[in-house]
């Protein structure tokens, strides 16, 4: 029983870490602000979450696990907003989108 | 009077989640907090506080949350198999999308649940019209109506029985 | 000619494979392997992401750049006071982790709207 808590907790700490270099990989490849701001927000987010599960499941119920699944519910509320905040500031400061881009309604609407 | 309620019961259940193993002491500092709380802030919570009330709301809710996961979970593989191919296959755009929510909550929520879903972006929300601005990592309509039916229209019916 | 073509995704492939496996490989001698010595190589791969988001804060081309990687490092931290929770065994770490997430989300919603460019009392 031990182990099995153990060795669930471990994959899902490995999961986090993995999801987490990806998204920095993606920070660093992708071309313009919206789509590395696609890549971080998604891949970080639950890449940290996961951790924050990971650390549940090796811990248990008790003062940790708690504290870890509180953190993790506020990370999934409020990184969105931030994303979303960023994005409409980026693009009121006048970042172009990437050249190839397919459309932008958004500029066609004057704002 | 009931909006303050409401806050009082959720502030005083996370402070003593906060303070886990259950404690007098805690307990009475975390009462006497979040009843402070409460009577200062708590008009501001929430505008129509009777929602809190009906089960019907939660048990949506509790349909809503496996749904987000899994699109969460598919919208991260998504992207990592995106940034780790060799040709990078993104085909990125804005677009426009309508949406038939009319509370601040619901558009919240929904904006989120946009977000963190495969390829899209919420960028800006139009609440008086009812239209979202959303960037999405590999247009494959421009028409809004397409894109409602592609983007929004999933989560819109789910969220509409909680928070309308 | 394939190979030619995917030179530089090869290379940056390869510079990240072997790096990983040097952090994984590498015997630590850690303060922390008393209780898991697996734990003290998961730290090192969260350094590896904050130098790819410090690149990103350098190189940056805009201030909207810059704004995005420093948010992603505010998250990252939350996740490197969680695992440093579990071998210690210390659960003020993780209200360190509430706090820094807390004024991370305030700090990335002051950047926006600085790149607004409008006043904060709107």
């Amino acid at each position: 029983m031990n182990s099995i808590q153990q060795i669930t907790g471990m994959v899902f700490i490995i999961v986090g870490l993995g999801f987490d270099i990806f998204g920095c990989i993606g920070l660093l490849r992708l071309p313009d602000v919206y789509n590395r701001l696609q890549a971080t927000t998604k891949c970080v987010t639950l890449g940290t979450c996961s951790i924050l599960l990971g650390a549940f499941i090796l811990k248990g119920v008790s003062t940790t696990g708690i504290k870890a699944i509180l953190v993790a519910i506020f990370l999934l509320l409020t990184s969105p907003v931030a994303a979303h905040a960023l994005a409409r500031g980026a693009h009121k400061s006048g970042v172009k989108l990437w050249p190839k881009s397919v459309v932008d309604k958004y500029e066609q609407d004057g704002n | 009077m009931k909006s303050k309620i409401v806050l009082f019961i959720i502030g005083f259940l996370v402070w003593a989640l906060l303070t886990w193993p259950l404690d007098l002491q805690h307990l009475i500092a975390g009462l006497i907090v979040a009843a402070f709380i409460a009577f200062i802030t708590g008009d501001l919570f929430s505008q129509r506080p009777h929602h809190f009330g009906h089960i019907t709301r939660y048990l949506w809710f509790s349909y809503y949350v496996p749904v987000f996961l899994w699109e969460c979970l598919k919208a991260n593989i998504d992207v990592a198999m995106r940034v780790l191919n060799p040709k990078l296959p993104i085909n990125p755009g804005i677009v426009k999308v309508k949406t038939t929510l009319k509370s601040d909550t619901g558009l919240t929520f929904l904006a989120n649940s946009i977000t963190l879903t495969p390829g899209t972006l919420c960028v800006d929300i139009d609440a008086e019209k009812g239209i979202l601005y959303i960037h999405w990592i590999d247009v494959k309509t421009q028409d809004i109506d397409k894109a409602t039916e592609l983007i929004v229209s999933n989560f819109e019916k789910i969220l509409k029985k909680i928070f309308e | 000619m394939i190979i030619m073509k995917n030179l530089k995704w090869l290379i940056g492939f390869g510079i990240l494979a072997a790096s990983l496996l040097f952090i994984m490989l590498y015997p630590i001698p850690s303060l922390l392997s008393w209780q898991s010595g697996f734990l003290a190589h998961c730290f090192f791969v969260l350094m590896l992401c904050f130098v790819m988001c410090f690149f990103r804060v350098m190189a940056g081309p805009t201030p909207a750049d810059r704004a995005v990687a420093i948010d992603t490092l505010g998250i990252l931290i939350v996740g490197f006071c969680a695992i440093l929770s579990i071998p210690t065994g210390r659960d003020w770490y993780l209200d360190i982790a509430i706090a820094w997430a807390l004024q991370s989300f305030i700090g990335a919603l002051a950047l926006a709207k600085y790149l607004e460019g409008r006043g904060f009392d709107e």
